[in-house]
């Protein structure tokens, strides 16, 4: 290709995000010329460092690794890539209003809650088996029901006998627990309201769901089963964002070409099948296979276009739940602020501020009604512990993941923003007293901003609500859930497709996979 | 209409702004429910109202018929994108037939649109579609309301309707060729009438489209300039046996909106309908187009056609086989009436493949009631051309005076 001719590529693919790249590597590796069209000035989508006060950088939507699995890192070349983890097993601990905080490390488990420490080791003991059995679900494309094809038949099979194979108790208690709420499954097995508000977390994190709604054990063991069971938070030394700058390493190895600052206004089709893309600029580039790592909605109705499609797909597509409920806080701080009654390895880690189940739940009731919570429930880091080079030398950063801040809130965010920021500074400064004195800055990005930052439509960062209707054989929709919707030539790569969202990378991977068995 | 005086749960069916006309005239209190609406029936004889659409002039009351106003700088699109026909030829002024599929290729309803301006249309549906109409609206630049009691509307139709209304002061109706329409000022009160060319008898014929408040002017005008034309109010019964004899298909009857049905495989595609010549597979995307175009590949597995049946007993709800004995059964008849002036007993019929093909013949079992007294009869049935009956006049133009 020269650049007098009219460029041409086996494959395009819209997006630069995690998702994006890792499907743009493994197209690459399958011998196709893939061509990476990325809106934004740097690539990585929704897991990048940025700056957001001068001198101060932090990873400005994701802001830990423990999803995307070790054989994929691997296969990528990652490290090789320049991909270095600053910390890793990062210790979880719940913040308690009376200083008496919680790490969930077993040793410290064990010697302030003794039964309970009975119980978190059998419900992690479980949760591995279980994990073990469910985790071909999330690395593997979901199969396509009533095509008669024996590769999905198979597929189903394997599934069913992994489940037969966990025994009697152990799959008797998988059906049992499938499809409740996660506070009746914890109110089962443990008593300390600590312990159970830190395990919800992971239930509903960047959700639209409380613990009390149904599907929340699903979710929670979809967070286990993804991290294969075991507690690997991690954290890339110099944010998210070096994931992708190794990712996109990673693909340009592998032969891809990758254009930031390209963004995508259409999708062309011609004669029912995708046929390139133009630009916003209104250059047009012809391939024969155009993957989208965009959500769901923006690929279809956005880029696509619903004359492309039929109208009960397209039905389905608006009505797919994409509001997103959490929102990113970023401080700017002059100096490391002092946690009473926390050491500093604990401070290096995950802190969560969720005291129990019904704290959760009443955050939650606020954005059942167009409202911010009046006490959120947060995830926090302070990832310059590990990484100083995030900030200027002797000053931190702290990233917190906030909710529930509702997509649509019934006052608007404009008037809300402030008095959002400074409820979530208030409530990490109930825990760190001069968290005010040391503030430099503060950044918050809400669910709108989210949107129009990383364009993902909602903001959710799973690009559609994680739940039953939307999993596994559905996600993101009937009619697309094999990384393939109805117009052919064009398939999906991104958070809707399944597994879904979190730092992953498998959506790309599956999709790769698909388009170099089926447009071989 | 909903009157003031009774509160809407003591009048569960509405009144169309013809009814106390057609009250008045009817003679054997026959009527009807019809989308909502009450509806006559039969107004003197189904026989005597059927001879007046083959011989003189039949009014029709089709008030219930569901209507639609499209409108928007996407109207076009929208409507390409819905119906399985090219409507990209549809010029204001003109009127198209066509219908419009799920998903799966499946028939949702048919219906007419009507091209009054550019980008401005109306669908008149047999059934309610707005959920369908909004679904297919996203991401179209399209407004969509449902305006049936908004517009009055009767069917004009027989031979002597062209110069009813050209009695009438209808200057130039003449000149509307079928599927046309146009915007006329009835004398003496310039009354603003839409004429269309169109109808469903299969016969020369107008359809009448009027506000409410003008709707028994119009029909009185009509009645008194009739009064030397035959003019004669019918019901449902008899624009049944035209509609059989000019092969038209109705919903519930001939096939079931694939939106109501609940059974696996009772849905109908176009194509098994014999409506395939409304599917135009090159214009772009439609909805179903992709399903239609696999289905058009495998071939029909079954095929509405025309059957013409031995001896004079209507084929109600009949079984057809592929032998006398009735051991195989191969389809069914939808609709079945004698047919008085073709003077032969015809059906529509759902035929499994390959026993539709133009000629072949089946058998229909045949249930006679001879004064209490059941007979079975197994009638033999000859697959045939549709429509059964296509007299010249009803594309003439201008159409004969009378």
């Amino acid at each position: 290709m020269t650049a007098a001719g009219t460029p041409r590529y086996d494959c395009i693919v819209v997006g630069g995000g995690h998702n994006g790249l890792v499907c743009a590597a493994y197209l690459a590796r399958g011998g196709r010329s893939v061509l990476v069209l990325e809106a934004a000035g740097q690539v990585g989508g929704a897991a990048v460092t940025r700056e957001f006060a001068p001198g101060f950088q932090v990873s400005a939507c994701a802001h830990l690794l423990h999803l995307m699995p070790g054989a994929l890192m691997r296969e990528l070349g990652l490290s090789a890539q320049g991909l270095k983890l600053a910390a890793q097993h990062l210790p979880t601990t719940a913040l308690s209003g009376d200083g008496a905080h919680l790490s969930l490390a077993p040793a410290g488990l064990a010697q302030r809650l003794p039964a309970d420490a009975v119980a978190y080791g059998e419900w992690q003991a479980l949760g591995q088996r279980l994990a073990a059995a469910l985790h071909p679900v999330l690395t593997d494309a979901p199969p396509r029901l009533g095509t008669g094809s024996w590769r999905a038949r198979a597929s189903l099979l394997r599934l069913g006998w992994r489940i037969r194979r966990l025994g009697r108790c152990d799959m008797r208690e998988l059906l049992r627990i499938g499809g409740m709420n996660v506070q009746d499954l914890l109110d089962e097995r443990f008593e300390s309201p600590l312990l159970k508000g830190a395990l919800a977390v992971d239930a509903v994190l960047g959700t639209n769901l409380g613990p009390r709604s149904p599907g929340t054990v699903l979710t929670l063991l979809y967070r286990m089963a993804a991290a294969g069971g075991a507690e690997a938070l991690a954290q890339p030394a110099g944010g998210l964002g070096a994931l992708s700058t190794a990712l996109a390493g990673a693909a340009t190895a592998a032969g891809a070409q990758i254009r930031t600052q390209a963004p995508v206004a259409r999708i062309l089709v011609s004669a029912d099948r995708a046929s390139g893309v133009v630009l916003a600029s209104g250059e047009e580039i012809a391939a024969d296979v155009v993957v989208s790592s965009a959500d769901p909605k923006t690929t279809f109705l956005g880029l696509l276009g619903s004359e492309h499609l039929d109208a009960g797909f397209t039905r389905r597509v608006a009505q797919l739940r994409t509001g997103g409920l959490a929102a990113k806080l970023h401080l700017a701080l002059e100096r490391l602020p002092q946690f009473p009654d926390l050491d500093r390895q604990a401070l290096r880690g995950r802190l969560l501020i969720a005291p129990s189940p019904q704290y959760i739940e009443r955050a939650f009731n606020h954005a059942k009604y167009g409202e911010f919570s009046a006490a959120p429930m947060l995830e926090i880091t302070v990832p310059t512990l590990a990484d100083p080079t995030l900030a200027p030398p002797g000053k931190h950063v702290l990233s917190a993941i906030v909710q529930y801040a509702p997509y649509s809130l019934r006052s608007g965010w404009q008037a809300q923003r402030q008095s959002f920021t400074d409820l979530a500074i208030d409530t990490i400064g109930a825990f760190a007293p001069d968290l005010r004195d040391c503030l430099h800055s503060a950044q918050l990005l809400t669910p709108p901003d989210i949107e129009r930052e990383f364009r993902i439509a909602g903001g959710h960062w799973h690009h559609a609500e994680l739940a039953l209707d939307q999993f596994f054989l559905v996600r993101p929709v009937p009619g697309a859930a094999q990384y393939q919707g109805p117009v052919a030539g064009l398939y999906l790569c991104g958070a809707g497709c399944h597994p879904g969202g979190g730092v992953m990378g498998v959506a790309g991977r599956n999709a790769a996979r698909q388009v170099l068995r089926e447009a071989a | 209409m909903l009157t003031e005086s009774e509160p809407h749960f003591r009048q569960p069916l509405l009144k169309t702004p013809f009814h106390e006309r057609a009250r008045a005239l009817s003679q054997v209190d026959s009527f009807v429910a019809w989308s909502g609406y009450s509806t006559v029936d039969v107004f003197t004889t189904v026989e005597q109202e059927y001879f007046a659409i083959r011989n003189s002039t039949s009014v029709y009351d089709l008030t219930p018929m569901v209507k639609y106003r499209i409108v928007g700088a996407g109207a076009l699109r929208f409507l390409n994108r819905l119906m399985t026909r090219d409507m990209r030829n549809l010029a204001p002024g003109k009127v198209a037939y066509s219908v419009w599929c799920d998903d799966s290729g499946h028939l949702i309803d048919d219906g007419t649109v009507f091209c009054l301006a550019v980008n401005e249309y109306r669908l008149c549906t047999a059934e309610r579609q707005l959920d369908w109409l909004c679904a297919s609206a996203i991401g179209f630049d399209v407004e969509i309301a449902e305006v049936t009691e908004e517009v009055a509307a009767l069917a004009l139709q027989g031979p002597t309707s062209c110069a009813l209304l050209q009695a009438l002061g209808f200057d130039g109706v003449e000149r509307l060729k079928p599927f046309e329409l146009r915007q006329f000022a009835m004398p003496p009160a310039a009354l603003p009438v839409m004429v269309s060319r169109t109808g469903f008898t299969g016969d020369l014929g107008y359809e009448l489209w009027m506000q409410p408040a003008d709707a028994e002017g119009v029909w009185d005008a009509l009645m008194e300039a009739g009064r030397t034309r035959g003019i004669r109010p019918i019901g449902s019964r008899a624009l049944n046996i035209a509609r059989i004899e000019a092969g038209f298909l109705l919903p519930n009857l001939d096939f079931i909106s694939a939106g109501h049905t609940l059974r696996i495989g009772t849905e109908r595609s176009p194509l098994e309908l014999g409506l395939g010549w409304l599917v135009d597979f090159g214009k772009g995307h439609f909805t179903g187009r992709r399903a239609l175009l696999e289905e058009q590949r495998r071939g029909p597995a079954r095929l509405l056609v025309g059957l013409d049946i031995e001896g004079n007993k209507p084929a109600h709800n009949t079984l057809l086989y592929a032998d006398r004995a009735g051991m195989k059964q191969v389809g069914s008849v939808t609709s079945a009436t004698w047919s008085p002036t073709t003077k032969r007993n015809l059906a529509l019929a759902m035929l499994d493949a390959p026993h539709f093909a133009m000629g072949a013949a089946v058998w229909a079992e045949i249930y006679l009631n001879r004064e209490l007294t059941w007979q079975r009869r197994m009638a033999r049935a000859r697959v045939v051309e549709r429509p059964f009956y296509a007299p010249a006049r009803r594309r003439a133009t201008p159409p004969a005076d009378f």
